[in-house]
């Protein structure tokens, strides 16, 4: 049980179709996404992915020649109610540790607020000393 | 180890003479039976009396690719038919394609000259030679084929295509030389990667002859580097018989065997010879060719000519790396690029790999230029701001080495297209003097 995830990070070229085509190669795969997320420039985007068995997905993604990273992120469990964010943001943000980037992802049971810090065991340790529930990768 | 020493390390005066004994002879032979060559020395208003030293080669009228094409196919030989022992044919990426014939001698100048090239890197009877140019019209195939038999090497001769059974060949018989398109090498390289071959580790590859297409010192450096290959330039071109000279194992330019081409360097705007050591447009004779004549030809390459003595003891004149033929050159915004810059400026930065399209376009009365980038596997990372920061630094790099402003994309590894024969990077769509239609500028057209 850990609660630094690993998040599948896949290069896109953006042109019409690229997205259909990687996907299409997520799912030749087996791949299943759990909660995603595209950023994009003008000619390229970043597929960003948390899906079911990291390890595996990743090995079977570069066999297949796609463009794959591992990054550690971490999933901040959120309340259904306003702020419940800011606390953690709030936090991290007094510990020195500087947020990439975020996205939402809404659970069966849990619904939780991934995010790319600079330092994902450091932001582990603040936001569990200050009672803020993380989702582990077993209850993704 | 030479070949023919007596003409390799001849001492220049000795060479000069006889360059000038061999143009006297051709340019009477030419007077006397070519009609092409004759007329156009008429209306210069030159006799073959007038040559009467070496210097006296600038009073013979140029030579140009058009010439070529106007007559086409043989009407500009000064043998007949039957003395016509081979045919190649250049692509022709604009008009007719050209036509080279060559008799029994003009194949024997052009095996010659590559059995003292393929000596001067070390090639030899105890080598196996795998010919990767395309075989056929293009002299690529053949004229190397040839050469490397000469020197009693072991030929292979694959021609292009079938990369993973080129490689497993390589295995198999021990490939120790190859001679192919820089770009075909690279090709091999990352289809090796992905068969879990490693050159240095599973083959004896250790010599490659690389032409056909201008290619950069970086690109040498990553070929080295990444496949454990010594890399050697080749320079050639159909109108002079096909690839002949190369560097010798000192590097240091590529020797010009003086007996087979005489080579001048011209200023391209005032047409006036230049030094040893000024870049211009090199203006070729050869000297043996007897088909069809090649007098004072304006092939458009860009070089400098070195007339010091070699390391390696040869005396033949040496000219620098074909920065790009003027016809390649892309005039963007009113400043002049060569695809080479730009190749030698994105190799030399260690996120880039070896693959790169150059688009121009022309939008309003502005050119523009995108170049499509691939980046190593290595420097993708999920930070979309990391990538935009590397974009930004490869224009820069670019801005600062070219002088002109370039949009730059990002390429995954493996998307951009690869080629087996000559790379065809430049994609220029710009309407030329009013035309409609689109011109495909090839990289380049050496050995066509």
């Amino acid at each position: 049980m850990s609660k630094i995830i690993t998040q599948l990070s896949i290069f896109v070229n953006n042109e019409p179709g690229r997205l259909a085509h990687i996907v299409g190669v997520l799912r030749d795969c087996g791949v299943n996404m759990k909660a995603f997320n595209l950023a994009e420039s003008a000619e390229f985007g970043i597929l960003r992915a948390i899906v079911e068995d990291p390890e595996d997905a990743y090995s079977r993604l570069k066999a297949k020649d796609v463009i794959v990273r591992k990054t550690d992120v971490i999933g901040v469990v959120i309340a259904d109610e306003p702020g419940s964010i800011f606390k953690a943001a709030d936090l991290l943000g007094r510990a020195g540790i500087n947020i990439e980037y975020g996205y939402a992802y809404t659970g069966r049971n849990k619904a939780a607020f991934f995010l790319r810090v600079d330092d994902a065991a450091k932001a582990v340790r603040e936001l569990e000393c200050a009672g803020i529930e993380l989702i582990t990768d077993q209850e993704i | 180890m030479y070949w023919n020493p007596k003409i390799e390390c001849m001492p220049k005066e000795q060479l000069k003479q006889l360059q000038y004994r061999e143009l006297k002879a051709l340019v009477n032979n030419l007077y006397s039976f070519n009609k092409f060559y004759h007329d156009r020395m008429k209306v210069q208003g030159v006799h073959p009396d007038d040559i009467t030293g070496l210097a006296d080669i600038t009073k013979l009228p140029f030579m140009y690719k058009q010439d070529l094409r106007d007559y086409y196919p043989t009407n500009m030989f000064t043998v007949p038919n039957n003395e016509v022992v081979r045919y190649h044919v250049s692509s022709g990426t604009t008009g007719k394609p050209t036509l080279v014939g060559y008799t029994k001698n003009d194949l024997e100048y052009w095996t010659e000259a590559l059995a003292r090239s393929l000596t001067s890197v070390g090639i030899g009877p105890d080598d196996t030679m795998q010919i990767s140019y395309g075989y056929g019209l293009f002299t690529g195939g053949l004229g190397l084929h040839y050469g490397a038999e000469r020197v009693g090497a072991t030929v292979l001769p694959t021609g292009t295509g079938g990369t993973e059974r080129q490689i497993e060949l390589i295995q198999d018989l021990g490939v120790t030389a190859i001679a192919c398109t820089p770009s075909y090498l690279v090709h091999m390289g990352d289809v090796a990667k992905k068969m879990g071959v490693d050159f240095r580790r599973d083959t004896k590859l250790r010599k490659a002859v690389l032409g056909a297409e201008p290619w950069s010192e970086s690109m040498r450096q990553h070929i080295e580097q990444d496949m454990g290959i010594k890399a050697y330039d080749i320079y050639g071109t159909s109108e002079q018989a096909g690839p002949m000279f190369t560097e010798c194992e000192e590097r240091k330019g590529i020797h010009i065997a003086g007996d087979i081409m005489y080579v001048e360097i011209l200023d391209p705007d005032t047409g006036e010879s230049l030094e040893p050591g000024q870049k211009g447009e090199m203006v070729v004779t050869m000297l043996k060719k007897e088909a069809m004549p090649m007098i004072r030809y304006k092939i458009r390459d860009i070089t400098t000519l070195n007339e010091d003595e070699c390391e390696c003891g040869r005396t033949s004149p040496r000219i620098s790396r074909i920065t790009g033929r003027s016809d390649d050159m892309l005039i963007i915004r009113g400043i002049n690029v060569f695809p080479s810059q730009i190749e030698y400026t994105l190799l030399q930065i260690p996120q880039v790999g070896n693959q790169y399209m150059i688009y121009v376009s022309r939008e309003g009365a502005l050119d523009n230029m995108v170049l499509q980038v691939e980046i190593k596997e290595e420097a993708f990372t999920d930070k979309l701001e990391d990538m935009i920061r590397l974009r930004s630094h490869i224009e820069s790099e670019l801005k600062k080495y070219l002088n002109i402003a370039v949009t730059v994309e990002l390429k995954a590894p493996g998307e951009l297209p690869r080629f087996e024969g000559k790379a065809k990077r430049v994609i220029d769509t710009r309407k030329l003097r009013g035309e409609n239609k689109c011109r495909r500028s090839s990289h380049s057209c050496q050995f066509s």
